[in-house]
């Protein structure tokens, strides 16, 4: 065995112009294939980390009209939406795939915050209760947050965060503070930010409309307060935290069907979805891995070429080497031991060439990061299924050559100088 | 008896157009026992040779190898035959150049699976006995013609085969190199080795005990006794 692999590395050395050139098919196929891999999948660790956020897990389950999120601004829900009851939202906090849970609505408003003379241009209002800003991920910078009195007793106070505290009071300490939201006064109790560091790359429109929501100003105010800025029987919309990323998307699902069991209409027009962005990573992800499959295909096709390639030389190989595989017979080596020769050299060759592509692959994936700022996720299974395939197309396209070396007629290879 | 051949036929082409290589050949051989072939080029001799050697088989007629006719025997079985039984001497030596001379004398022990240590040691001797053993480690590049086919024959002797077949074993040496090829030849003969040597030099024919001519595929002197 030992001695196989010395034979199959002397034929490689004695010829390695020859041999390189030979892996040179291989190398580009493997490489190609890692380049591409490795920035498909640091594209879709990319995509992940921007939509769903650094472990934030946080699934919000919204009214919809069809494909849009139902606009309490402008109409008031239909009849068959009833008012989310707390038992509800107990048997939310039971799902095993949800850590916590809480109502809240929203209304955008536009210019209808002020404070003094100034304005915010866009932001959101949300109505919360207590245990809102827990399952948000959000925590109390300066001030305190919002509590079951500040809900119980109807007080007009509000968090702001830092988008809004910047633009209504320009760096100074908005605590205590009066704001005016859609006319009404409301006190500053409490400044929040973000938990988890949270900061999504906005590189195209798209992404900056889906940022804007999350980014833009906030102001959260008791529930309870709601009626005196909106309607009273406004819907209420959840919000949900999972036990980790992946079952984002089965918290959600779960949750959905507990709200649209509380719709009394068996069609309903306007139903509760879950916005989920690790689903609408996961379709990014598909989309990119689609387009990117092809690419691998081609690649892969390459390696085919390449291992034809390996085919020509081990023939021409076998033909050079006839003397050699007569002596050896002459000598007493069985078949099985020709052939095995000529495998292994093969095999090693391609396997070479596996590694030096891999190599040249890694190399290429950075060279693309850099240039582009897409970041590159080297996946070492890839790696060693790359090496293990090129081994097997020489493998594959070794076995005729080898074949053929094996079933030499010994005195014709004997007779050949 | 070590050999004996029976109406050996051997035919080449296809059977419209048969090309008779050797007809009706027939000779015995006992152990320790020093033939030589002599025959003209496209006599036949070569042929013969590779029916000996386990590397052809005859078309028609029988081969007995120690009173054994392998002729329906595996490929498998007709390989380890070729390496425990039978030596080969080239006339062009056919040495690996990539192998030191012991590597290349220890070749056939490998594929006779001998163990390793004991593969280093065997060579030693075998090179002995041809007096390179302090060539050992020698490349064959860094080797003349004659110790080159020396090293081809410890080849050959290393399994302690029952017979050397050499196939003009002088044909590509100066007459010195030759004459000393001739002197290991006639002294593993002493030693009890059976060699059977095709030639077309008379003076080399004339060392072994037994001469016979081929000529048209015919063996003549084959039973003479």
């Amino acid at each position: 065995m030992l001695e196989n692999f010395r034979e199959a590395f002397d034929g490689i050395r004695s010829h390695k112009l020859r041999s390189a050139l030979t892996m040179l098919g291989i190398i580009i196929g493997i490489a190609s294939i890692i380049a591409i891999s490795s920035t498909i999948m640091g594209t879709n660790e990319q995509i992940k980390e921007n939509l769903v956020g650094s472990g934030s897990n946080v699934v919000t389950v919204r009214l919809y009209q069809g494909d849009y999120p139902f606009e309490t601004a402008w109409a008031t829900a239909p009849d068959y939406i009833t008012a989310l009851t707390d038992s509800t939202l107990e048997e939310i906090r039971a799902i095993p795939e949800v850590a916590s849970a809480a109502y809240y609505a929203q209304r955008d408003a536009y210019g209808q915050i002020r404070s003094g003379g100034n304005a915010l241009s866009a932001g959101t209002v949300y109505g919360i209760d207590r245990s809102y800003p827990s399952v948000y991920g959000y925590t109390v910078r300066s001030g305190r947050s919002i509590t079951d009195s500040d809900c119980t007793h109807f007080r007009k106070v509000a968090m702001i965060d830092e988008t809004v505290s910047a633009a209504l009071f320009s760096g100074a300490n908005p605590i205590g503070k009066t704001i005016d939201i859609c006319g009404e006064p409301y006190i500053v109790i409490g400044e929040f930010t973000r938990a988890s560091d949270f900061r999504p790359k906005v590189s195209t429109l798209d992404e900056y409309f889906t940022y804007n929501q999350s980014s833009g100003g906030k102001v959260l105010i008791p529930f309870s307060t709601w009626p005196v800025l909106f309607r009273y029987d406004e819907p209420r919309s959840l919000v949900i935290r999972a036990v980790d990323t992946d079952s984002m998307t089965v918290a959600g699902r779960k949750a959905e069907e507990i709200l649209n069991g509380t719709i009394r209409q068996e069609n309903p027009e306007v139903r509760y979805k879950s916005e989920d962005l690790l689903e609408q990573a996961k379709n990014l992800q598909e989309l990119s891995s689609a387009t990117n499959r092809q690419l691998i295909l081609v690649a892969g096709i390459s390696l085919i070429v390449g291992g034809i390639g390996v085919m020509n030389i081990m023939l021409v190989s076998v033909t050079e080497r006839t003397p050699e595989i007569g002596l050896k017979k002459a000598l007493g080596a069985r078949r099985r031991r020709i052939s095995a020769q000529f495998l292994i050299e093969a095999g090693v060759l391609t396997c070479l060439g596996g590694i030096l592509g891999v190599i040249v692959g890694i190399i290429l994936a950075y060279g693309i990061s850099k240039m582009s700022g897409v970041p590159i996720f080297i996946s070492w299974v890839i790696v060693a299924a790359t090496v293990v395939f090129s081994f097997v197309i020489g493998m594959f396209f070794g076995a005729i050559p080898a074949y053929r070396a094996a079933r030499l007629d010994p005195i014709e290879a004997l007779r050949h100088e | 008896m070590l050999i004996r051949l029976e109406h050996i036929e051997k035919t080449y082409g296809t059977p419209e157009h048969p090309v008779p290589v050797l007809h009706d050949v027939n000779f015995t051989m006992e152990e320790g026992a020093y033939y030589a072939v002599m025959g003209p080029s496209g006599s036949g001799k070569s042929t013969l040779m590779n029916i000996l050697g386990y590397l052809d088989t005859p078309t028609s007629g029988t081969y007995y190898f120690e009173d054994v006719d392998n002729s329906r025997a595996s490929d498998v079985k007709m390989a380890r035959i070729r390496n425990e039984k039978i030596g080969f001497v080239f006339q062009s030596f056919h040495l690996l150049q990539r192998r030191r001379a012991w590597e290349n004398v220890a070749l056939p022990l490998m594929y006779g699976n001998v163990p390793k240590r004991e593969r280093r040691e065997r060579a030693e001797q075998a090179l002995c006995e041809v007096g390179l053993k302090d060539r050992m480690d020698f490349y064959p590049t860094q080797l003349s013609g004659g110790q080159c086919q020396r090293v081809a024959i410890a080849r050959a002797i290393c399994t302690r085969p029952k017979l050397l077949l050499a196939d003009e074993p002088t044909g590509a040496l100066d007459s010195r190199s030759g004459q000393q090829i001739m002197d290991i030849f006639d002294g593993l003969h002493e030693r009890g080795m059976s060699i059977i040597m095709i030639t077309h030099e008379h003076a080399v024919a004339e060392r072994a005990s037994r001469m016979l001519h081929i000529y048209d595929g015919v063996l003549t002197g084959g039973d003479a006794e």
